[in-house]
């Protein structure tokens, strides 16, 4: 009686780092022993810990916490790639059965239209005012075709449509795989020998990765547009200059290639993102609402990141 | 692997199974006999839901073996344990019915993912399965539409949806008014009877599940601590079992969480500390 | 969501983002003016080249003919070489002299070619043999300020 196995009374003297070892069941491996139920390796690091009085018990246990966090990182760095190449590895049924993935793009695709198409046509609306008055100091207001294409079609489409994309069909695909595991929906398709890393995961994961140059590049034609009605029609700067002057600079390899390259990768990262956080979510509701936080926050930081990278790998030369 | 066909369609032997270091069962030996009912009844937390994962292979034993039909579920490759798992059915405690998808889809879908069944056929057995729970009416409706006795027989619809040899229900009676609970516990028994499978139901609703079952195992603290038919369970004078099956608050299971030191005595520690 | 009111807006949605890629290629950028078509080489030397780079434009009285495809440094006479796609359409002379220019007073530098009188054209390989430098906006000025130092130097003498 003295100790009841699920909660032994010294589970305080465990050593945490024996505690968060290889999670049962090999979690993300491919194999259909998937959503067990495991410890997270990153969560409360030490429940009962007996507060420290001492100066060097307080820094070994700060040195503790700080070594925890960050094995707790690359335990889930790693396991995210491992998660990632078991969605690539179970393509298989989302692209045969492509009927999945066009049903996922409808959520992610079609239901982020309208937002991508506003918020663009107001980018590029921003961009003719700001840019306009800027280039109108060096007498170059024909340059403004220049300045709002390229800024869309190298940075700002890209960019934003993906922070966009991130927010609005991101978060969604997170709650609601994270909701499927909170109510054990992919633990019953489990049972019914049913693998939901290819049955869920790999549509909405080749979804998005399908939906998002779509979005950029609609995102960009349509801050032109905006900047075109701005420009030519509200200030009037000529029409002939805006277009060839834009046609001119604006390099189709260079620059839109360049563009849609970009978008492609953004959207691999946040759909990659968007599953891994839902699959790795607590089954809890608030586990799922944090992680949907995550993915938002990760996403977004790592769109922000990988767009440095890619910018200095391209545009370095010209 | 297949050795020759017992009579029992699962067993257990010497199981134990630990997440990370905390043992949560140790020691099982269990057997399903074929064509009955079984129960597996013990307070919350001890380990009853992980002994059907065992069996479903959705975990990995530490030490011992599960034995489905002859094959050790653990030492199946991924192909092996889908081939196996498609005999096998699984209720979920609340159902876990797909809610993206209608009561229809949901039965149909292992049909649609396993078989090349044309639609028609699909449709056929599909609507005779939600029948056989009464529920063919409801096969338009979405799982959010559903009461929650309603959810639980559309759930025992799907997993009896390609007619299983092992049934396994995760507390089925969890949170059903009486009238509910009574369909669901009849249903049960005569899907068990009509299937010719085997089923084992994991819950504490003991009342309900002695009428329907043919034989209960009690485990607690990750250990079985008393078997046998319903006569003998409901004629047991061993302490745990008679708090189990009576209800009653305080006996071999204790009112209090173990804690480090007694109440009394941590009050007079402080008071000695204060003093 | 009925499945075929679904594949319609999926259909909609990769048939419009498709078609703001194809706008973006053609009436943004430069897919619909440069002839992807057949190009002949040219090569040129010149003694300095300025700012030009690679894929800057090759135009002739004002058209763009071609793009610059690839710029070296010849190490046996110490000049740039400058390899240029011209597109098959165009033909020029052999005595056609090239020229960098700048578009505008701090524009892009491009290559301009000013067409000869020679009935003999240019094939696939061939060299311009008369070129013209970039005109350094720093040289220029030191150059004019060292003449006037010089003319009025000289004018004193005389």
């Amino acid at each position: 009686m003295a100790n009841i196995p699920l909660n032994p009374p010294d589970a305080a003297n465990q050593k945490p780092a024996v505690a968060r070892k290889k999670p049962a069941g090999g979690t993300g491996s491919g194999t259909p022993k998937t959503t067990a139920p495991r410890r997270k390796p990153h969560g409360e690091p030490f429940p009962s810990d007996p507060r420290p009085t001492t100066f060097t018990g307080k820094l070994a246990c700060a040195l503790r916490n700080l070594g925890h966090r960050v094995t707790g990182a690359v335990w889930r760095l790693g396991f995210a790639s491992r998660f990632c190449l078991a969605i690539i590895l179970n393509s298989g049924t989302a692209l045969r059965r492509f009927q999945l993935t066009i049903r996922e793009m409808y959520f992610t695709g079609v239901l982020s239209l309208i937002i991508i198409l506003v918020s663009g046509l107001f980018v590029g609306m921003v961009l003719g005012l700001q840019g306009y008055d800027t280039l109108e100091r060096y007498g170059a207001s024909e340059s403004l075709g220049v300045l709002v294409s390229l800024s869309l079609v190298r940075e700002l489409g890209p960019v934003v449509a993906a922070l966009l994309f991130a927010s609005r069909a991101g978060s969604a695909i997170t709650a609601e795989i994270g909701l499927m595991k909170a109510t054990e929906q992919l633990s019953a398709m489990e049972m019914m020998a049913v693998n939901p890393i290819a049955r869920i995961v790999a549509p909405r994961f080749w979804a998005g990765v399908i939906s998002m140059p779509l979005l950029a590049a609609l995102f960009s034609a349509m801050g032109i547009f905006g900047g075109y009605l701005v420009g030519v029609k509200l200030i009037g700067v000529d029409e002939g200059a805006f277009w060839s002057q834009m046609q001119a600079s604006v390099d189709f390899r260079e620059d839109i290639i360049n563009g849609v390259i970009k978008s492609f990768v953004f959207g691999i990262i946040i759909s990659w993102i968007a599953v891994f956080e839902g699959y790795d979510a607590e089954p809890t509701a608030e586990g799922v609402s944090g992680a949907t936080t995550r993915t938002v926050v990760t996403a977004s930081l790592a769109v922000l990141a990988a767009d440095f990278v890619l910018t200095a790998f391209m545009f370095r030369g010209t | 692997m297949t050795s020759a066909p017992s009579d029992s369609l699962v067993k257990i032997s010497n199981l134990s199974f630990a997440y990370d270091n905390r043992p949560i069962l140790t020691g099982i030996n269990l057997e399903i006999p074929r064509g009955k009912v079984v129960a597996i009844m013990g307070s919350s937390g001890c380990g009853k839901t992980t002994t059907l994962r065992l069996i479903g292979g959705q975990l990995k034993p530490s030490q011992g073996e599960v034995r489905v039909n002859g094959q050790v579920v653990h030492a199946l490759d991924s192909d092996g344990l889908y081939e196996l798992r498609r005999k096998m059915g699984m209720l979920f405690q609340f159902g876990a019915l797909f809610t993206d998808m209608s009561v229809f889809d949901n039965v149909a879908f292992q049909m649609r993912e396993h078989t090349d069944l044309p639609e028609e056929l699909i449709r056929d057995l599909v609507l005779m399965k939600l029948h056989s729970v009464g529920l063919r009416g409801a096969h338009a409706l979405m799982p959010a539409e559903l009461s929650g006795g309603m959810a639980r027989r559309v759930a025992l619809a799907r997993a009896i949806a390609l007619d299983p040899m092992l049934i396994m229900y995760d507390e089925p009676f969890a949170g059903l008014d009486p009238i509910s609970l009574s369909i669901v516990g009849d249903l049960i028994r005569r899907l068990n009877d009509a299937l010719g499978a085997s089923s084992i139901v994991v819950t504490h609703d003991v009342q309900e599940s002695l009428k329907i079952v043919d034989y209960v195992y009690f485990v607690s603290e990750g250990k079985i601590v008393a078997e046998g038919t319903v006569e003998e369970i409901k004629a047991s004078q061993m302490p745990f079992v008679h708090q189990f099956v009576w209800g009653e608050a305080d006996g071999p299971v204790p009112f209090h969480y173990p804690a480090a030191q007694s109440y009394g005595e941590e009050i007079l520690e402080k008071a000695a500390c204060h003093g | 969501m009925n499945r075929v009111t679904l594949d319609l807006w999926v259909g909609i949605f990769v048939a419009i983002g498709l078609g703001a890629i194809l706008f973006l290629g053609l009436k943004v950028g430069n897919l619909g003016s440069s002839s992807v078509g057949e190009t002949y080489r040219l090569e040129a030397k010149f003694d300095n080249i300025g700012g030009l780079k690679v894929r800057g434009a090759v135009k002739s009285a004002g058209v763009v003919v071609g793009r610059v495809a690839k710029i070296s440094f010849d190490t046996e006479n110490y000049l740039a070489l400058v390899a240029m796609d011209i597109d098959k359409r165009y033909k020029f002379p052999r005595d056609t002299f090239a020229t960098i220019n700048t578009a505008g007073l701090l524009g892009e530098q491009y290559v301009g070619l000013e067409v000869g009188g020679d009935t003999v054209m240019l094939k696939d390989g061939d060299t311009i043999k008369k070129t013209q430098s970039a005109i350094v906006l720093e040289k220029l000025i030191s150059q004019f300020m060292f003449d006037k130092a010089a003319g009025e130097n000289g004018g004193g003498k005389k």
